[in-house]
C-alpha cells in the first residue's frame, strides 16, 4: 500500500513538472544559427524562441516590455538609449550575464562588414556607433544620428555572450537548440538557466522540448496536423483554413486582418523598355486610379481569400490601430467611375476594346510569382474585371527570381501583382518603400532627385517622421503620406490577408495575436497538455 | 581489358565534367541569375544591398568560376551553397544516401514489377490478358509523379514507392513488346516444333535474347527514376538529392547545381556504361543461342 | 479491326470531336466566372460544377482537352522523330560514332533544361498570347523530350542490325544512307509507336510540371496538365469528387490509345 502509494505521488510530482514537446514546422532550414545574421524566416524562429533580448514587444499587447532591461531610457533625440540590467542573469552554459555581452553584441553588430539587416535599421546616418557599460549593471549606445522607435528596434538583437568559449551556442532565450539534422529537423530544449519566472515563482519555460520540422508541403503538414504528430500551424492558406473548419472547427484561428499587403503596382521607370505610350498610361495618376476602382476588392476577399481578407485603403493594415489614417477609405468598386476617370485621360471605348487617344488598344501584361495559386487566382479575376471597362490583360507568371530580376534590374515588365510582408507596426520600416531613391521605392526605384512634386513631399514627410520621436508628430506627418499614396496610388493596395493558423487543442495558454509569431509569442507559457497553468 | 576500362572511366570522367560546364552556361545565361530575394528586405542600407550583389557578381564570369570550380574539385572542395550556406560537400554527403536509397527502390521495384507482369503476359497468352496491367500502366503514366507521391503519403507509403509506380509502366511496356515480338522470330518456332517445354522455350529462347535490350532499359530507368524523384521528393519533403535539385534550381544557386549536374551526368553514364557493357558481352551468347 | 479496338477508337472521336465542338457543348465560356457559385457541386446549369473561381468545369474540360489532344501528341511525334533519328543513327553508324552519340545523349539527358525553358519564356515578349505561348512551351518539350526515347530505340536499332532483310539489303548494293531511311527506320515501328504511346502523357503532364515554375498554359487557357494540377489538394479532392474527373478522362483516353495502337501485339496461340 505504501510502495503504491509513493509510487503514485512519484508519477504525480513528474506530471506537475514535466512540460512536453511543442511540434510544429519550418518551411525551410535555418541559414544561420547566428542571431546577427538572421535574414530568413525560419531563421527568425530559431532567434525569436533562443535569443535573449533587451526589450520584447508584447505581439499581444503590441506594448513594449522589458526582458534583460528592466529598464529604458531613450534620449538626445533618439540618439542614444540608456539600459538598467537584470541581475544575476546567466546564460544557457551558465556564463554570467553582464553589461559587457550588450556592449559586445552591440559591436558585432554595428559592424561594416557584417552587413545585419538588424543593423541597418539603425543606421539613419552615417557615423560609428558608441557602446559602453556605464555601471555595473547599466549601458549605454548611442548611434551617430536620431533612430525612430528605438527601443522598439532591441526586440530582433539577440545578445550574445563575449565570454562563453560556445560563442553563440549559450543563450539567454528560453530554448536552446539542442540538435540540428539538416533537412529533417531542429530540436530545441528548455534553457535550464532561463532567467524568467512566472506569478507562482515557477521557472519558465513550461515546455521541455520545441521540435521543429522542416517540411516545405502544406499538404502534409496539414495532414501531420490532422493526425495529430504536429500541434500547431503556423500560417494556413484560406481554402486550408476552411477545409479544417468543417473539420476541426475549435482548431482554427482567424486572427484578423495580418500588415501584409497584396497590391499592384505600375512600371512607372523613365528608361524602361517599353514604349512611349504605355509609359504615359501608366504615369498617369488618373489611369492608376481607374484601375484601382475598376478592381472588386470585395470579389477578391470573397472569392480568392474566401472571406478571410479585408480590402486595404493604403499602406496600414486596419489591425495597425494607432498608425492608420481613419479618414481613407478603400476606393469603391465602380466601373462607372473607372470609366469616367478615363474618358477624361483620353481613353474612350471602341466595341469592348479600350483605346487610348492616339487609338493604341489598351492591352497589358500582369506578372506575378509561380507557385502561389492565391495570387494566380487574384490575377484572374482582376483579368475578369479589367475587360469590363475594356483593358486586355494578359497574365504572366513567373518563377521568383526571374521577377525579381524584371522589377529591380532589367524594369522588363508593365505591371506586377506582389505581397509585401510588414513585420512592423511602426512606418520606419518603410522608409526605403517611400524614399524616392529608396531602392523598394518599388515602381521607380533609386530616383537620383525626386521625378515628382507629390514624390518630394513624401520624402520631407518620412524624413520628418523618422526625425522626431513625438508620435503625435510623426503620427501627423504618416497621415499625409497616406493621403498622397491614395490620391496618387503609385501603388495600388488591394487587401490585408487575415493571419490564418491552425492550434491544437493540446496546446494550452494560447492567445492568438496579429503581429508574428502569432501562436507561439508566448513560447516561454505555452504548455502541453490539461494542467492549469499561470498566466502571468 | 584494364586499358578498355581506363578508356570509359576516362571518358565518363570528361563527358560528366563538360556537362558541369554546359550546367553552369545555361543556369548563367537563365533569367534570374545573380538576383537575390534579400533584395526586397526594406532594411537593407545601400551598402548590404551592393555587398549582396558583389556576392553573386562573383560567379558571372562563367569561364572563371568553371577554372575555380575544377581546381576546388582537385582538392576536394565542391564549393559553397549560398542558398543553404553550407559546403556543397556537406550536403551532397548527407543527401545522396538517402537519394541513391529511393532510386534503388524505385528502379528495382518498378524493373521487377514491370518485368513480372511482361512475363505473366507473355506465359498466359491469353487475350485480353494484358488489359489490366496495360490499364495499370497507363493510370501510373497518367498521373502526375507528384499525384503519386501524395497519395501513397496518405496510405502511409514511403515515397520512394511513386518512383517504382513511374519507372514501371516504361519497364512493363517496352518488355512486353520485346518479349512479344521475340515470340514471333524464326527460332523460337522452331524451337517449339521441336517438341521444348513452354517454361524452357520462354527463358532460353524469349528471355535470353531479350537481355541485352532489357539491359539498355536499366540505363534509362536511372534518368528516369531521378527526373521523377525530383517532385517526389519535393512533395514528401526528402532531404535528397532531388530536393536539393529543386531548391538549387529555385535560388539560381550555381556551385550546388553544377555539381548535382555534374553528378547526375555521373550516374547516367555509369548505368548507361555499365548497361553498354553487358550488351556487348551478351551480344556472343545470343549469337550462340540463335545458331 | 478487332471489336475491343472500334470501340476504343469510337471512344476517342466522341472525344475529339466533344472537344472540337467545345463552344457548342459547354454551357459557359471556360473563362466566365460566376462568383456566386465559387466550387459548386453539380447541377444542371453546371454539370460538373464549378472551380474555385467559379468557373464551368465541364467547359474548362472540354477546351483543356483540345488544347493538350492536339499539342501532347504533336510534342510526342516531334521527340519520337528526333529520337528515332539520332537513336537509330547511333546504332547505325557503330563504333566511335555511337560512342560520341551516346555519350551527347547522357549528357543531354543530365543537363538542367529548366533553365532553358526560363531562358525562353524571359525572351518571348510579356504579351505574347496564351495560344503562341503553349504553342512554343509544347514544341520546347518537343525538342527536349527525345533523349531517353533515343536510348530505347538505338538499342532497338542495335538488334534489327542483324536481321536478314537488311543484310540482304546490303548484299544488293543499296547505299548506306538508303539502308538507313528506307529499310531501317520504317522496321523501328512497333518501337517507335511504343514511344510515342508513353510520351503522349509524359508531355501533358509534364505541361502541369511546368506550371510550377510559370512556364505552363497561362490564364485563362484551361489546360489538362492545370486541371490536374488540382489534385494535389487530394482532401478537395475527397470532398468534391468530380474533381477526379479530368483524371479519369485521361485514363480513359490513355488507355483507348493503347488499346488502338495494340495492332503490333497480337501474340501468336
Amino acid at each position: 500500500m505504501l510502495k503504491y502509494s509513493l509510487a503514485l505521488l512519484l508519477t504525480l510530482n513528474l506530471g506537475a513538472q514535466a512540460g512536453g514537446e511543442l511540434r510544429f514546422c519550418l518551411r525551410g532550414d535555418p541559414k544561420t544559427f547566428n542571431p546577427l545574421l538572421v535574414e530568413d524566416e525560419n531563421s527568425e524562429t530559431i532567434l525569436y524562441l533562443t535569443g535573449g533580448v533587451l526589450i520584447r514587444l508584447n505581439r499581444y499587447t503590441q506594448e513594449l516590455e522589458g526582458e534583460l532591461a528592466s529598464k529604458w531610457k531613450v534620449s538626445e533625440n533618439g540618439r542614444r538609449i540608456d539600459f538598467d540590467l537584470r541581475p544575476n542573469v546567466l546564460f544557457s552554459d551558465g556564463t554570467p550575464f553582464s553589461c559587457e555581452d550588450v556592449v559586445y553584441t552591440m559591436r558585432q553588430l554595428m559592424d561594416p562588414a557584417m552587413h545585419s539587416p538588424a543593423a541597418d535599421t539603425f543606421r539613419s546616418t552615417a557615423g560609428a556607433t558608441e557602446s559602453r557599460c556605464t555601471g555595473p549593471a547599466s549601458v549605454m549606445v548611442r548611434f551617430p544620428g536620431p533612430v525612430a522607435a528605438l527601443a522598439a528596434r532591441f526586440d530582433e538583437i539577440g545578445i550574445l555572450s563575449a565570454r562563453s568559449p560556445h560563442k553563440e551556442a549559450a543563450v539567454l532565450g528560453p530554448f536552446t537548440v539542442a540538435e540540428y539534422k539538416p533537412g529533417v529537423q531542429v530540436l530545441l530544449r528548455r534553457n535550464p538557466n532561463y532567467w524568467k519566472r512566472d506569478a507562482n515563482g515557477k521557472q519558465l519555460p513550461y515546455l521541455d522540448a520545441i521540435r521543429l520540422d522542416i517540411q516545405q508541403n502544406r499538404e502534409i503538414e496539414l495532414l501531420r496536423f490532422r493526425r495529430g504528430e504536429l500541434d500547431m500551424v503556423n500560417k494556413l492558406d484560406p481554402d486550408m483554413y476552411d477545409r479544417l473548419n468543417t473539420e476541426m472547427p475549435h482548431a482554427v484561428v482567424d486572427a484578423g486582418p495580418s500588415l501584409d499587403w497584396e497590391v499592384v503596382f505600375f512600371n512607372q521607370v523613365a528608361g524602361a523598355p517599353l514604349p512611349d505610350y504605355k509609359k504615359r498610361w501608366f504615369r498617369s495618376d488618373g489611369f492608376r486610379r481607374a484601375i484601382w476602382e475598376a478592381v472588386n476588392r470585395d470579389d477578391l476577399c470573397r472569392v480568392v481569400y474566401r472571406g478571410h481578407a479585408k480590402p486595404a485603403a493604403g499602406p496600414v493594415s486596419i489591425s495597425n490601430h494607432f498608425w492608420i489614417n481613419t479618414a481613407l477609405k478603400p476606393p469603391a468598386y465602380s466601373v462607372a467611375s473607372a470609366m469616367g476617370r478615363l474618358e477624361h485621360d483620353g481613353f474612350h471605348r471602341s466595341g469592348d476594346a479600350l483605346f487610348d487617344r492616339e487609338g493604341h488598344k489598351v492591352e497589358f501584361s500582369m506578372i506575378t510569382n509561380a507557385g502561389n495559386k492565391l495570387h494566380e487566382r487574384a490575377l484572374t479575376l482582376i483579368q475578369q474585371d479589367l475587360a469590363k471597362v475594356g483593358i486586355q490583360l494578359n497574365i504572366v507568371i513567373l518563377d521568383f527570381p526571374s521577377l525579381i530580376e524584371r522589377i529591380s534590374r532589367s524594369f522588363n515588365y508593365e505591371s506586377v501583382l506582389m505581397a509585401f510582408t510588414n513585420i512592423d507596426l511602426d512606418p520606419t520600416d518603410q522608409m526605403n518603400i517611400w524614399l524616392s531613391s529608396g531602392a523598394n521605392h518599388q515602381w521607380n526605384p533609386n530616383e537620383k532627385t525626386p521625378e515628382t512634386a507629390w514624390e518630394a513631399e513624401v520624402d520631407k514627410l518620412m524624413q520628418a517622421q523618422a526625425a522626431s520621436q513625438d508620435l503625435k508628430v510623426r503620427k501627423a506627418n504618416f497621415d499625409r503620406v497616406q493621403e498622397i499614396v491614395a490620391e496618387k496610388a503609385p501603388i495600388l493596395f488591394l487587401v490585408n490577408p487575415n493571419a490564418l493558423s491552425a492550434v491544437s487543442a493540446n496546446l494550452k495558454n494560447v492567445t492568438p495575436a496579429l503581429l508574428r509569431p502569432q501562436i507561439y509569442w508566448n513560447a516561454e507559457r505555452l504548455t502541453i497538455g490539461t494542467k492549469y497553468v499561470s498566466q502571468r | 581489358m584494364l586499358a578498355l576500362l581506363l578508356r570509359q572511366v576516362r571518358r565518363i570522367l570528361v563527358t560528366a565534367l563538360l556537362g558541369g560546364l554546359l550546367g553552369a552556361t545555361l543556369v548563367r545565361l537563365g533569367p534570374g541569375f545573380g538576383v537575390d530575394e534579400r533584395e526586397l528586405d526594406n532594411r537593407l542600407s545601400e551598402e548590404s544591398r551592393q555587398a549582396i550583389r558583389a556576392e553573386h557578381a562573383q560567379d558571372s564570369n562563367i569561364a572563371l568560376f568553371y577554372a575555380h570550380y575544377l581546381a576546388g574539385l582537385a582538392h576536394g572542395d565542391l564549393g559553397f551553397s549560398r542558398s543553404l550556406n553550407r559546403p556543397v560537400a556537406e550536403l551532397l554527403k548527407e543527401r545522396l544516401p538517402l537519394t541513391l536509397g529511393s532510386l534503388a527502390y524505385g528502379i528495382l521495384g518498378g524493373a521487377s514489377l514491370g518485368l513480372a507482369l511482361a512475363l505473366l503476359t507473355v506465359i498466359w497468352r491469353a487475350p485480353g490478358i494484358d488489359l489490366a496491367p496495360t490499364l495499370v500502366a497507363g493510370a501510373c503514366l497518367a498521373l502526375p509523379a507528384a499525384v503519386i507521391a501524395l497519395l501513397l503519403l496518405w496510405m502511409g507509403a514511403a515515397g520512394r514507392w511513386a518512383i517504382a509506380l513511374v519507372v514501371f509502366p516504361h519497364v512493363y511496356r517496352y518488355a512486353k513488346n520485346l518479349l512479344m515480338a521475340t515470340y514471333q522470330s524464326p527460332h523460337v518456332l522452331a524451337a517449339e516444333a521441336k517438341g521444348l517445354s513452354r517454361v524452357r522455350v520462354l527463358f532460353a529462347h524469349v528471355c535470353a535474347p531479350a537481355v541485352p535490350q532489357l539491359a539498355a532499359l536499366a540505363g534509362i530507368s536511372v534518368s528516369l527514376a531521378f527526373g521523377a524523384s525530383i517532385p517526389i521528393e519535393v512533395i514528401s519533403d526528402t532531404p535528397g538529392i532531388g530536393q536539393l535539385a529543386w531548391k538549387a534550381a529555385l535560388d539560381r544557386d550555381l556551385p550546388l547545381l553544377v555539381n548535382i549536374t555534374v553528378l547526375v551526368a555521373l550516374m547516367t553514364l555509369v548505368a548507361n556504361g555499365l548497361a553498354d557493357l553487358a550488351l556487348a558481352r551478351w551480344r556472343p551468347a545470343q549469337q550462340t543461342v540463335a545458331a | 479491326m478487332k471489336r475491343t479496338q472500334k470501340i476504343a477508337l469510337g471512344f476517342l472521336a466522341v472525344v475529339a470531336l466533344a472537344s472540337l465542338f467545345a463552344g457548342v457543348l459547354a454551357p459557359s465560356s471556360y473563362s466566365e466566372q460566376f462568383r456566386d457559385s465559387i466550387s459548386a457541386a453539380p447541377s444542371a446549369r453546371f454539370p460538373l460544377g464549378t472551380d474555385e473561381l467559379g468557373r464551368d468545369r465541364l467547359a474548362r474540360l472540354l477546351y483543356g482537352t483540345r488544347i493538350s489532344l492536339l499539342l501532347a501528341p504533336a510534342a510526342a511525334l516531334l521527340s519520337t522523330l528526333i529520337a528515332a533519328v539520332i537513336g537509330g543513327l547511333a546504332a547505325y553508324l557503330g563504333g566511335r560514332w555511337e560512342l560520341a552519340i551516346t555519350s551527347g545523349i547522357d549528357l543531354f539527358l543530365s543537363l538542367p533544361w529548366l533553365f532553358l525553358l526560363l531562358a525562353v519564356r524571359a525572351l518571348l515578349p510579356l504579351n505574347t498570347s496564351p495560344v503562341a505561348s503553349v504553342m512554343i512551351t509544347f514544341l520546347l518539350l518537343g525538342c527536349l523530350g527525345w533523349a531517353t526515347p533515343a536510348r530505347i530505340i538505338r538499342a532497338g536499332t542495335r538488334t534489327l542490325l542483324n536481321a536478314d532483310f537488311l543484310l540482304e539489303a546490303r548484299a544488293c548494293g543499296v547505299s548506306s544512307a538508303r539502308l538507313f531511311w528506307r529499310h531501317l527506320l520504317p522496321n523501328l515501328r512497333p518501337i517507335l509507336l511504343a514511344q510515342f504511346w508513353i510520351s503522349v502523357p509524359v508531355f501533358i503532364l509534364s505541361e502541369a510540371n511546368l506550371g510550377l515554375l510559370g512556364l505552363g498554359i497561362a490564364e485563362p487557357l484551361p489546360s489538362w496538365g492545370a486541371l490536374l494540377r488540382e489534385l494535389e489538394n487530394y482532401s478537395a479532392v475527397l470532398q468534391n469528387p468530380w474533381m477526379l474527373a479530368p483524371v479519369v478522362l485521361l485514363l480513359a483516353v490513355v488507355g483507348c490509345l493503347q488499346v488502338v495502337l495494340r495492332t503490333e501485339d497480337q501474340i501468336p496461340c
